[in-house]
């Protein structure tokens, strides 16, 4: 009997949050567009979510093109089919890593942050004031994040892109000598608008999921230390997690 | 001006406010007092409508706040300023920007005339020149100083201070008590005060209320709290340990806790 009441709160409880944090989602998604817009915040966001995880997003991108030119070599070598190293690196790099590694590099660099300074706003009772001087807290606080997340990600994946394929370039081509008309040719032809579309929809989503889940745990913290320590690791748990959870769903439905 | 009644509030079996009937007069300062845990900040954060109450009401001027809509509490938080007992400034702002936010962000008066405004608000609390500085480079005084001037600057007719005195020095205190005082009588602003500090609390208080254990043990003006001869507030504000007011929480008898477990 206890074990069935137990499970049964238990499950209540995670339909619970995750009831709320749809809410949560929508109602800050929504509050964006409404007066008073608030475009300065919007443009800090973006420049924290998107500008300061250029560096990170291009390291990640350009060895993940230059192992990707190492790999592809020596397999496609066996085959003799060095010729389409551009397509299997760009074809790999755009339809998932690039949205996949760019969400994974900026949940652990913007993600935990957000969490963070959304929960020490709440411990230093920073949310409250802001309520207490008629400001709502979700509108000012996470409706500019959210936003930014939308319009960074898909920036961002689209840097990740072009730095990977440029950094299997210069393996392939450069180090490894695989035909440079060939690297390109073969790739701007395999390539279809599907590919593209299909990996920035992904990070498009990514983009969402991010913010949602960071600001969410951020705003949920227990107002304590270890409850916002503990939450700043769980968003960079559950994020990453559902980051890869929702590339599968997301490319099934694509193909 | 505000009217408390019967308000009740409970964390699980612990009664936080337990049917609360209290008024708090226009114009006047009242102190509410009461131990760490007596629920008196929770009843502060029911009366600004930080948090919902179980049952009972708020009446701010007449109007419920605990049932009314969003829109119109905010209407109503732009006449109440409240000084958090972290202060509560924002740490990526600087102390203009700080004490310059709510007018940014509800008036579209002019960039330079904030200026006067907050130079004018950070002088009254003795702290101009300042402005440039960030919160963290401020001391405890100075930043419920700080926190203070931005609570009044949308001038508000009510000021809510959560412990303003508590984890200060002295000075601190006295200079913070002078200026809950000056600014009730120089702009005649109501002023609710959560307090521990039995001091600071004669020094201001018009009126006075108690609290125990999520119950008001006494209210009344600050003459008659100081001469009652009730002995739980006696203790309370002679700060004995031994009296009514039990210093343990534990019904369970303590020689059977140690002697029988």
């Amino acid at each position: 009997m206890q074990i069935a009441a137990s499970i049964g709160r238990s499950t209540l409880n995670r339909f619970q949050i995750l009831g709320r944090s749809t809410i949560f989602l929508f109602v800050a998604f929504f509050q964006a567009f409404l007066p008073p817009l608030r475009f300065s915040r919007f443009v800090k966001e973006v420049e924290f979510i998107g500008s300061k995880s250029f560096l990170i997003v291009f390291i990640t991108a350009l060895f993940t093109g230059m192992v990707l030119g190492i790999q592809g070599y020596y397999s496609l070598r066996q085959f003799g089919a060095e010729a389409v190293l551009g397509v299997m690196v760009a074809l790999s790099i755009i339809r998932e890593l690039g949205p996949v590694l760019c969400a994974l590099m900026v949940t652990g660099r913007a993600g935990s942050a957000i969490t963070a300074q959304i929960g020490i706003m709440k411990i230093t009772d920073q949310l409250p004031a802001l309520e207490m001087m008629a400001i709502d807290p979700i509108k000012y606080v996470i409706s500019p994040k959210i936003i930014a997340g939308i319009i960074s990600l898909p920036l961002l994946t689209a840097f990740f892109d072009l730095v990977g394929i440029a950094g299997g370039y210069l393996v392939g081509v450069k180090l490894l000598g695989v035909n440079e008309g060939a690297y390109i040719g073969k790739m701007v032809t395999a390539i279809t608008f599907e590919d593209i579309y299909g990996g920035i929809l992904k990070s498009f989503c990514f983009g969402i999921l991010i913010t949602w889940i960071s600001a969410f745990i951020g705003f949920t913290a227990e107002p304590t230390t270890e409850g916002v320590s503990s939450a700043t690791t769980n968003t960079v748990v559950v994020t990453s997690l559902s980051i890869l959870v929702l590339d599968y769903i997301l490319t099934s439905l694509l193909l | 001006m505000i009217k408390v009644d019967n308000l009740v509030k409970k964390y699980g079996d612990v009664a936080a406010s337990n049917h609360l009937n209290c008024h708090f007069e226009k114009g006047k300062i009242t102190v509410i007092l009461g131990g760490s845990g007596s629920g008196k900040s929770t009843l502060l954060r029911q009366v600004v409508g930080l948090e919902k109450p179980d049952s009972g009401a708020v009446y701010f001027d007449g109007m419920d706040i605990t049932i009314m809509h969003r829109k119109k509490l905010y209407e109503i938080r732009k006449k109440m300023g409240m000084l958090f007992q972290g202060s509560a400034l924002f740490n990526y702002l600087n102390i203009y920007e700080n004490i310059a936010f709510p007018l940014h962000e509800h008036t579209k008066i002019a960039d330079s005339v904030i200026k006067t405004i907050v130079t004018m608000k950070l002088e009254m609390v003795g702290l101009r020149g300042t402005e440039h500085l960030m919160p963290s480079q401020l001391s405890g005084g100075m930043t419920k100083r700080v926190g203070l001037a931005r609570a009044i600057v949308m001038d508000p007719e009510i000021i809510f201070y959560d412990e303003p005195t508590s984890g200060l020095d002295p000075i601190s205190t006295g200079v913070i008590d002078k200026l809950i005082k000056d600014l009730n009588r120089a702009l005649n602003i109501t002023s609710v005060v959560v307090s521990h500090d039995i001091e600071s609390c004669f020094r201001i208080a018009d009126n006075i209320i108690i609290l125990f254990f999520g119950e008001i043990i006494a209210m009344g003006a600050a003459e008659e709290i100081k001469n009652s001869k009730d002995l739980r507030v006696k203790q309370f504000i002679n700060g004995e340990p031994e009296g009514p007011i039990p210093f343990t929480r534990t019904d369970k008898n303590y020689l059977d806790e140690i002697l029988f477990y």
